[in-house]
């Protein structure tokens, strides 16, 4: 399949859940859609489009978190990007990796770098953090403030 | 028969950084594998906030001491993207030569420490000694053994002179006979053979399943490498073949990596003698708003970086994706069922690097100590040792 079929195909086929689509490049495309469609969408284009999971960024931008999931479709060399946007306040969203190992430790990662939670995770652990990292407190989110009194940071910097 | 828990890690010679990894055994047979890391989690995502974009490039070069200039690729293609650019030519083939060079130091430094590993020291001294000659390659252009700092968005940092050049080649064209020489004694041998086929497999399924990347995707058939999925520097220039196997074992992924030098010293060849003229850096300002994605093929599988600016000289986020990440869940798949003295070698085919100390140990219930990780390391010589003698090779 070409570029343009591939994409008619996806449009055509999730054109509900679609709610922006942007064709940056030749080889970049980030298509915003709704959150509850994820595994939806998310398992199609891995299963059908034979599309690779590259890996999923989240950015925490208030009022929401965004998460991206890159896929590229190696065959027509084209990186499609899902964004989805979750409430900062309670950002959850359905797992992927409960249906494909690939998702399994980004979204452990995800989870505790930004407090997402992955409903239906089949291994909700930690995968970074150290054992002694407090409860809900997430180091990438913008207003991450250090919590150890005795930690120094500066290193000379 | 009881089950026994083998603690490997957090600090063991096998693994790149330190992971821990617990083995669940019965007998002499893996049952259960589990994995807990951050051991060596250094903020860099969230260390490159504060960067500018250009400091940036320095940081993640700093990310990993073996494949360290495949960050800096990656993260510059990222940049790029934002605008998106194409950087010249020249700089194209620069960075080229700079990332196949990388290619051939860390497959050789791989071949040597599963020649240690399986008791095969004379590998080891080869492949390591080989190494130093393609150090220095790239120590004559770059002026660095290693974290060469030759990437900037935009462009490299330093030129390539003219007069580097019939050296480097000739350099290049010296260590492929001895390439050749342990290439055949790697690949011909029996007891490696016996010992490392049908080892560890990896089925293509589960390759596609886990997303497995680079060499250990390429040995169990998926054909997937972004120099040719995603052509990007001067790859497209030359012919160059994709190496795939179809088994998924150790031995092949041992395979991909090995003749993956022949055809790394043909590309940085082609692009020596190649070299385009023109410039080095578009020399860039200002990075506008917008996102960015960059990927390339580093030596383990694809490195992923995605950038996103709001317009400032800082990115707000910086993702980073090493290959390991989606390897190593492979273990999963791959250690399960195999014996103890192979878990070794399968957790060193995908991805081993010799900077952890060592530290292991092996507990029965009652807390006394059986193994520790020279032992383990011992078993696998021995089973070695054992098949030779079995197969009359001395």
């Amino acid at each position: 399949m070409t570029r343009e079929e591939v994409l008619m195909d996806f449009t055509s086929r999730f054109n509900e859940d679609i709610l922006d689509f942007e064709d940056k490049s030749n080889t970049r495309v980030y298509v915003n859609i709704k959150p509850e469609a994820i595994v939806r969408i998310g398992t199609y284009l891995f299963r059908n489009v034979n599309a690779r999971f590259n890996i999923a960024s989240a950015t925490d931008m208030p009022p929401n978190i965004e998460i991206l999931y890159h896929f590229i479709v190696e065959d027509i060399n084209l990186v499609i990007s899902l964004r989805v946007f979750l409430n900062r306040e309670n950002p959850e969203i359905e797992s992927l990796g409960k249906e494909i190992e690939a998702f399994n430790w980004i979204e452990r990662e995800m989870s505790e770098l930004l407090g997402i939670t992955f409903i239906g995770h089949p291994d909700p652990r930690r995968l970074l953090l150290a054992d002694n990292w407090p409860e809900c407190v997430y180091p990438l989110r913008q207003d991450y403030e250090e919590w150890d009194e005795k930690a120094d940071r500066t290193r000379g910097v | 028969m009881g089950k026994t828990i083998i603690p490997i890690g957090p600090y063991h010679p096998l693994q790149e950084e330190p992971e821990f990894f617990t083995l669940t055994v019965e007998g002499e047979t893996v049952i259960d594998i589990d994995m807990r890391m951050g051991y060596n989690h250094r903020g860099i995502e969230k260390l490159s906030e504060r960067k500018t974009f250009e400091n940036s490039t320095f940081v993640v070069e700093r990310i990993c001491g073996i494949c360290s200039t495949s960050h800096p690729y990656a993260y510059t293609r990222a940049v790029e993207d934002i605008f998106p650019m194409e950087v010249s030519m020249r700089s194209k083939y620069i960075r080229t030569i700079i990332a196949e060079g990388e290619r051939i130091h860390s497959h050789l430094l791989w071949l040597g420490l599963a020649g240690h590993f399986l008791g095969y020291n004379t590998v080891y001294m080869w492949a390591w000694k080989l190494r130093e000659e393609i150090l220095d390659v790239m120590e004559i252009l770059s002026g660095n053994r290693n974290a060469y700092a030759m990437f900037k968005p935009g462009g490299v940092r330093r030129d390539i002179k003219p007069e580097d050049v019939p050296l480097s080649v000739k350099k290049i064209d010296s260590i492929l006979p001895t390439l050749d020489m342990i290439k055949k004694a790697v690949l011909d041998d029996p007891v490696l053979h016996a010992r490392l086929k049908g080892v560890g497999v990896l089925s293509y399924q589960e390759a596609i399943d886990f997303s497995a990347l680079g060499p250990t995707s390429r040995a169990s058939g998926v054909a997937r490498d972004v120099r040719k999925d995603s052509p990007y520097g001067a790859y497209q220039e030359m012919e160059w073949d994709m190496i795939v196997t179809e088994n998924g074992d150790v031995f092949d992924k041992a395979v991909v990596r090995i003749l993956e030098m022949f055809e790394a010293a043909k590309i940085m060849k082609y692009c020596l003698n190649n070299l385009p003229d023109g410039e080095i850096d578009a020399k860039i300002k200002d990075v506008p708003p917008g996102e960015g994605i960059g990927h390339v093929e580093a030596p383990r599988g694809e490195t992923f970086h995605y950038v996103k600016s709001d317009g400032t000289n800082r990115p707000i986020r910086h993702k980073v994706r090493a290959p390991t990440f989606m390897n190593l869940p492979t273990y999963k798949a791959t250690v399960k069922g195999q014996t103890i003295s192979d878990a070794t070698i399968i957790l060193a085919a995908i991805d081993p690097c010799y900077c952890c100390t060592e530290r292991i140990a092996v507990k029965d219930a009652k807390g006394r100590m059986l193994y520790d990780g020279k032992d383990l390391v011992q078993l696998s010589r021995e089973k070695t040792a054992k098949m030779k003698r079995r197969m009359g090779v001395r």
